[in-house]
């Protein structure tokens, strides 16, 4: 197994508020592998994008702790100073956010937005150089014209034609990192399914890995090679994309895909839901945070309630939970889609 | 463009007109017999009437309006035949209280105006755009802190307290400066601006406070826009991202304020004109209102609408300039 691009380790965001403390990312650890896209999924509110930001360091304010190890190149991302930051963020990693429609600086055109964040990197490059560049990064991203819409401003552009802008400017500088926080959510679904071919067909010529991030299994489903499943603010099933759809290993996320409704199977009558709504951030439930929606908690006194459970190998994926493994194995056999 | 400028400029023209209009029959409207003021104190009736006549003030009000606009194009010759005055164009009136032409009164009034308009202007802007981005960048520190405290006194100080405590402490109790009293720039360029800086401080310490503010609350709007986050991703230095992402989007909607703020305080600062003692624009048109002298007083008011209007016209051309979404809209 190659070594991995980065390797996120016990990463702790919180935010302060005049509530309390606010733990969006509590203890969460992965790798992302050179070249693969890792989808990241989970409700609003788990921690998916606070985790994306936070490896960008985009985060980072008086009111925020961000403490554990981003390791990249073998430099600790949280520890780097803010020039040797500057040197990584656009270069090194890239991120597209989800609404182009306010990604975009609005006073500048497209092509000064694209010419810039090349510019930063390759402050040596001539004119000549730099429009050559930002013309063909708007071909790859399927601009059309680009000669004449280099000049346009972004409102001046559909949401989908902007969103590509974004991936242009992301991937002008060719990123070992492209880190997607729900960059199909503000289209709509034709759209969408362009946008991510597009980014699927790019990182297949520049293999760059991808951190996928949606609420969306389907999106999951047609594009990550691993997922990891998050819920408030943990990481609590880390699988390949098949074994995820095929035998769920974590309760939650055997709701997670019972939730969901299949075309092709109408059998199965009713869609299922998970009983009670997503726990408070500031006052996480002790133990394990899910067990008090999961249908198979082990009651009174029981590690569920005790003690947080960790990632460990259940089958062929990793999973937080502290039902026996043979169990786990039997519910994911069930729930799988 | 061209053709929204052209637009927008034509649109002026008519407001102009209209908002001529009925300053112009609100103040003829009013109980005053302009003509009661054509002569002195032993006036008899007669005399008056007389002079109502020459004058035109019998005549029906658009009659009275159409001469008026046309001796701004044309010029006009007023007062009793054998003592007539004529005032060549733009007439906008006879004073027979200062035995002037209201042109004249004007173009000697508006000079010390436009003085205390563009000192206080230069000082707000930059006391008021300088504190408000310090307070923004260093937010919840000393400074935004600082520049909290200085807006809301500011704010709360009415012109006249702080016009008066300024004389108070800094001429009269510190001797630093003279008596605040109008020179020429072209007279003597450094007793102009020691004599206009206590009435610049006091205009500007007002609206600074405003513009600390609005500049505050604009950027720290803009920084949370996704652009900037974008800008950080991109790996924008701070400061290029301050002021490319930053102060360019939260400068449009000030710049446009700024210029009406600006028009307006070129009608006449009244309060200050009045305490500093400044023969400007904001004295005549108050000495108009006690001595009911209608003619200055339609001329002032007429002129301070027509900076208004040229000043909303040149503001809305500069958003389209500013900002490109504008631009395609219109």
């Amino acid at each position: 197994m190659s070594t991995p691009l980065i390797s996120i380790r016990d990463l702790h965001v919180s935010f302060h508020t005049q509530d309390g403390v606010v733990k969006a990312v509590d203890g969460v650890s992965f790798d992302v592998m050179p070249g693969e896209t890792l989808g990241i999924v989970g409700e609003s509110g788990s921690g998916k994008s606070v985790t994306a930001n936070a490896i960008m360091r985009l985060n980072f304010g008086t009111q925020v702790d961000v403490s554990g190890e981003i390791i990249m190149n073998g430099k600790n991302l949280l520890e780097v100073d803010d020039d040797e930051l500057r040197t990584l963020r656009g270069r090194q990693m890239a991120m597209v956010f989800q609404d182009p429609l306010t990604a975009l600086n609005p006073f500048y055109t497209v092509g000064n937005q694209i010419a810039e964040a090349y510019l930063i990197h390759h402050p040596k490059a001539t004119k000549s150089e730099v429009r050559e560049i930002v013309l063909n990064a708007m071909v790859k991203v399927g601009i059309p014209e680009p000669t004449k819409r280099m000049d346009s401003y972004p409102h001046e552009f559909s949401g989908g034609m902007r969103q590509r802008i974004v991936i242009a400017i992301a991937l002008v500088n060719n990123p070992q990192l492209l880190i997607a926080d729900e960059p199909t959510t503000a289209l709509d679904v034709t759209v969408q399914a362009q946008i991510l071919e597009l980014i699927g067909t790019l990182q297949e010529e520049y293999g760059s890995a991808v951190m996928l991030i949606t609420h969306d299994l389907g999106v999951i489903a047609e594009t990550a090679d691993r997922v990891m499943v998050m819920y408030a603010g943990h990481a609590v099933e880390l699988a390949n994309v098949d074994e995820l759809f095929e035998t769920p290993t974590h309760p939650y996320t055997v709701g997670l895909l019972g939730s969901v409704h299949s075309l092709d199977d109408s059998s199965r009558g009713a869609l299922q839901t998970i009983s009670g709504t997503p726990p408070s951030l500031i006052n996480l439930p002790t133990g394990c945070a899910f067990h008090p929606r999961c249908r198979f908690e082990l009651g009174e006194n029981s590690l569920c309630r005790t003690e947080a459970p960790q990632l460990h190998a259940v089958g062929k994926s990793r999973s937080a939970c502290h039902l026996p493994e043979s169990q786990l194995l039997q519910i994911g056999a069930k729930g799988g889609v | 463009m061209i053709y929204f400028v052209i637009r927008r400029l034509l649109f002026a023209v008519v407001l102009l007109f209209v908002v001529s209009f009925f300053t112009y029959v609100l103040f003829t409207a009013l109980p005053t017999n302009p003509a009661a003021l054509t002569c002195g104190k032993n006036c008899t009736p007669e005399v008056i009437a007389r002079n109502e006549v020459r004058l035109g003030y019998d005549q029906p009000i658009h009659v009275q309006y159409g001469r008026f606009l046309k001796g701004i194009f044309a010029g006009r010759t007023y007062g009793p035949e054998g003592a007539s005055v004529h005032c060549p164009a733009p007439a906008l009136g006879y004073s027979f209280e200062y035995h002037e032409c209201v042109t004249d009164l004007i173009t000697r009034t508006f000079p010390v105006t436009l003085s205390v308009a563009i000192g206080a202007f230069v000082l707000w802007m930059g006391i008021g755009v300088g504190l408000g981005t310090l307070a923004a960048l260093r937010r919840g520190r000393w400074q935004d802190r600082f520049a909290t405290t200085f807006s809301v006194v500011g704010i709360s100080l009415p012109t006249f307290f702080f016009a008066l405590l300024a004389i108070l402490v800094i001429v009269i109790w510190g001797g630093l400066l003279d008596f605040p009293q109008y020179t020429g720039f072209t007279e003597n360029p450094i007793k102009w601006f020691s004599g206009l800086l206590l009435p610049w401080a006091t205009l500007a310490i007002l609206s600074a406070s405003t513009y600390v503010r609005l500049t505050r609350n604009g950027i720290l709007e803009v920084m949370n826009e996704e652009f900037v986050r974008l800008g950080l991703a991109k790996g924008v230095k701070r400061r290029t991202l301050i002021i490319k992402y930053v102060m360019r989007a939260a400068m449009v909607p000030i710049v446009t304020i700024a210029g009406l703020d600006f028009a307006a305080l070129l009608g006449g600062a009244v309060i200050t004109e009045s305490v500093f003692n400044l023969p400007g624009m904001g004295k005549l048109s108050i000495r108009a209102v006690t001595d009911s002298d209608l003619p200055v007083l339609v001329a002032t008011t007429l002129v301070a609408a027509v900076l208004i209007v040229v000043a909303n016209a040149v503001v809305d051309i500069l958003y389209g300039f500013l900002d490109p979404r504008v631009r395609e809209k219109v």
